[in-house]
């Protein structure tokens, strides 16, 4: 059972990472990723509602009926975002002013619904609960590695700070400044990145593919 | 004139697909025909303007003056959920033949982030009801040119070579990439 478990994390990490594997979630993934900061914030929310959304539906599905389950996982996940944006604003607002309008659209965010759907609405709590938090950390990811790359190149300066307090947490500049590609802070850098990204994902699973046909 | 050039700022300099990275989903899924490219943007549009319009009545005559701000969020989402099933019902019934068209395109602008966004827009920016309108259009109009432009680019890609990894999206996001780039052209235009 734990190997099966643990095989399913590794599905949402790699070969069904919702954001390069599956293309869902694309929008905030290309808007958030400029820095890490930005990333993790949104990573963390998100993540935050994908496993209580799979939670409270997985509880409530034998009550819901059918005809109106879509309705009704919206206004379950909506309530979640109102949560998580309040809570972001009292008390990381320099997170809050980053994020923007992003946190209020998690609500449709095709991964949360989509996770809802699939998974939450035909498994028990435990099982749906494991798998928000594999999405999650899927979707977290890959953020966190667009806007690596996005930030690195682009200004040269890796840098996370504490979203509580703004305090520097640490800042290595690795790129001189005479040396960056402004261009990967802009939206042409975001949907680059992400191709090539993506590209290297379907290259690698494509890779393990050939070999477990092989044998 | 303001209202020119917000119509044209909407369009063509925050273009919502290429600047603002929302609506990627029909972006992608959607743009492998011309017809299927040009029906959603037009049910787009449609979709958009009268969420929006009902969202900013809502907000302004309901939500605010009984202090609810908060509930926000969940009635938008509402009002975007029970319009596009009004919608659907309505082109059903009125008109099969362009139902049959847009098929399982119409109930999946739900779930467009473009609709939210451009509802919550008009409130956080302060719009009034004039400029709540053109704008309501003047978005998915953008959405509409975009994704059209994109839907030619793609027909191209399924004759030409491509390596085997960048097959299917990523070599889409690539053409996505290089037309942010075309469009940010536009910004010194207003």
């Amino acid at each position: 059972m734990s190997e099966k478990k643990k095989s399913s994390f590794a599905t949402g990490l790699i070969a069904e990472n919702p954001v390069f594997g599956l293309y869902l979630g694309i929008c905030s993934t290309l808007a958030i990723s400029t820095n890490i900061n930005n990333a993790l914030g949104m990573g963390v929310a998100v993540t935050f509602v994908l496993i209580m959304s799979n939670v409270i539906i997985s509880l409530m599905r034998k009550i819901i009926p059918d005809e109106i389950r879509i309705p009704v996982y919206i206004v379950i996940i909506a309530s979640l975002v109102t949560i998580v944006e309040m809570l972001i604003h009292a008390y990381a607002p320099s997170l809050y002013t980053a994020l923007g309008a992003f946190i209020s659209l998690i609500v449709v965010n095709c991964i949360i619904l989509g996770r809802a759907e699939a998974f939450a609405s035909k498994n028990p709590v435990l099982p749906s609960a494991f798998d928000g938090l594999s999405m999650g950390c899927g979707y977290t990811l890959s953020l966190l590695a667009i806007s690596f790359i996005r930030q690195l190149l682009g200004t040269g300066i890796i840098s996370l700070s504490n979203p509580f307090t703004d305090a520097t947490i640490f800042s290595v500049t690795i790129i001189p400044e005479n040396y960056i590609i402004s261009l990967f802070t802009s939206q042409t850098g975001a949907f680059l990145t992400f191709a090539i990204c993506a590209a290297a994902l379907s290259a690698y699973v494509n890779k393990q593919k050939k070999k477990e046909a092989a044998k | 004139m303001n209202l020119v050039s917000m119509f044209i700022a909407a369009v063509l300099i925050n273009n919502i697909v290429l600047s603002k990275f929302l609506g990627m989903c029909p972006f992608l899924g959607v743009s492998k025909k011309m017809s299927s490219a040009l029906g959603m943007g037009v049910a787009v549009i449609f979709v958009i303007f009268g969420a929006s319009v009902i969202s900013y009545g809502l907000y302004y005559l309901i939500l605010e003056p009984l202090g609810l701000q908060y509930m926000q969020l969940i009635t938008f989402i509402l009002v975007i959920a029970s319009f596009v099933q009004f919608v659907e019902m309505f082109i059903k019934k009125f008109s099969p033949a362009l139902y049959k068209s847009l098929g399982v395109y119409l109930p999946l602008i739900t779930t467009n982030c473009a609709v939210l966004y451009v509802a919550q827009q008009n409130i956080s920016s302060g719009y009034n009801f004039i400029e709540t309108c053109i704008n309501s259009i003047a978005v998915p109009t953008g959405f509409l040119l975009v994704l059209v432009i994109f839907a030619a680019v793609r027909e191209r890609l399924e004759s030409s070579d491509i390596p085997e990894c960048f097959k299917g999206n990523p070599i889409a996001l690539i053409c996505a990439a290089i037309m942010a780039l075309a469009f940010s052209a536009f910004a010194g235009l207003v």
